[in-house]
């Protein structure tokens, strides 16, 4: 953070890193401060899955189909569910104003902020996913692809979402409309994800499959910071 | 004094239907501390906001060093230090997290000077409790803390003595005259009697009968 502080604090010495590394600090440290609130999404993941087989039925086969979709779709449910939390404690306390007041780009700080909340939803989702595939029959060789697809699929959702996020933080009771708004969006990357892992156990190339999700990602990445820090800048100036 | 720091030329603001201020011109100099007055409903806040860069649905223009803060506006950011009804911190975090993180967006602040900083709005020894388990005067105190550490030649500075004790209240008034002193254009609202010498007063609201 003073890596370039040399004469008593001046602006001008104030980089775009020291504020994305203080920004990146802060977000792991309030995550880590309220775990229990991280588990959420997890657990929901987890009890979905768990109980599919018990509610509707426990053949090998019939879940061997339906695994990769299952998954998916509740790793894009439990997504959706932690989303309302990326912007609203911000909101509430008015440390987004001084967030958006901040002269560095708007876009590059919503980015990050958005990466960390993938790095701690998403990606346990995808850490977790093997055990899941393997309780439901998922052949061992297409969980790399279904890991794969999740690894670039649940990015995009949370960056997506995050335009649904920024856009509802000044509403009271924005969840259910960030899932109306945002889920039809994320509605290509599930019918990816699930074509890529139904290709491979078909024993068709994924090649295709996963060069349109890189797409996706690569979209999301570079154009939905814009929409949010937009979206941010809307709702703080209610 | 050449040009004005701040200027602000014509606002009008509408809000829910209601005109909050038409032709509302002002101009602050370096060093120059300006209180907002009027009642609640006035527009104070959202006057704050429009100085600010927050609110963008007015008409008319604020200009920072002559320039349209609209085309200026990384600079006038860099130069602004706003402080807002909502304290800006977070409840996890302890104050001395706190305080690095809204110094960060900004500065680079050495940590011995944030606990200095704390130290002298009067929380030495709480640094490191977690602010859930501060009163509302603590919390503000933290958030008041910047105004210690912040270099910005513009303070905006909306209802900061909020939940704030008689004594604290003469420290930062003491404080916010120092930094006059020193060059800042200070624009505050306060519902305290202020004792500060050299004030200007900006009236908003209808007069009433």
């Amino acid at each position: 953070m003073s890596r370039d502080y040399q004469s008593g604090p001046s602006h001008s010495e104030h980089g775009l890193l020291s504020v994305l590394s203080v920004v990146l600090k802060r977000e792991f440290l309030s995550a880590f401060r309220s775990r229990q609130e991280l588990a959420n999404p997890l657990v929901f993941f987890v009890i979905v899955i768990v109980l599919f087989p018990l509610g509707v039925s426990p053949e090998p086969d019939f879940l061997r189909s339906a695994a990769a979709g299952l998954v998916w779709v509740a790793a894009l449910l439990a997504t959706m569910l932690s989303l309302d939390r990326l912007f609203q404690s911000d909101y509430d306390d008015g440390s987004l104003e001084q967030i958006v007041l901040c002269a560095q780009p708007l876009y590059l700080i919503v980015l990050i902020k958005s990466l960390i909340h993938w790095s701690l939803t998403g990606l346990p989702l995808i850490l977790l996913s093997p055990f899941l595939a393997t309780m439901l029959h998922l052949d061992a060789q297409h969980i790399p692809i279904l890991m794969l697809t999740l690894l670039m699929g649940t990015p995009v959702i949370s960056l997506i979402g995050g335009i649904g996020a920024a856009l509802t933080v000044s509403l009271r009771s924005g969840g259910i409309l960030i899932s109306l708004l945002v889920l039809p969006l994320t509605i290509p990357v599930l019918i990816f994800g699930t074509g890529t892992v139904q290709s491979s156990i078909d024993g068709l190339s994924v090649a295709g499959h996963l060069s349109i999700m890189g797409m996706m990602l690569a979209l999301a990445l570079t154009l939905s910071p814009f929409a949010i820090a937009a979206a941010l800048k809307i709702s703080v100036s209610d | 004094m050449g040009t004005a720091l701040l200027k602000a030329d014509k606002i009008v603001c509408e809000r829910d239907d209601r005109l909050l201020f038409s032709g509302l011109s002002f101009e602050l100099f370096a060093g120059e501390v300006l209180r907002l007055e009027g009642p609640n409903g006035a527009g104070k806040t959202t006057l704050l906001r429009i100085l600010s860069g927050l609110f963008s649905t007015f008409e008319g223009c604020v200009s920072w060093n002559g320039q349209n803060v609209r085309q200026c506006y990384s600079e006038f950011q860099q130069d602004l230090l706003f402080i807002g009804h909502k304290s800006s911190i977070k409840s996890t975090l302890t104050p001395l997290e706190n305080l690095r993180f809204l110094m960060g967006l900004q500065e680079s602040i050495e940590d011995d000077e944030l606990w200095k900083a704390l130290e002298r709005v009067g929380l030495a020894g709480y640094e490191h409790v977690l602010c859930r388990n501060l009163s509302a005067g603590q919390k503000r105190r933290v958030a008041l803390a910047r105004l210690y550490l912040s270099s910005a030649k513009l303070w905006v500075l909306d209802e900061i003595f909020t939940a704030i004790d008689k004594k604290g209240v003469a420290q930062l008034e003491a404080l916010l005259a120092e930094k006059a002193q020193s060059g800042v254009a200070i624009v505050l609202t306060t519902h305290h009697e202020l004792s500060m010498p050299d004030v200007k007063l900006l009236r908003l609201g209808r007069v009433s009968e």
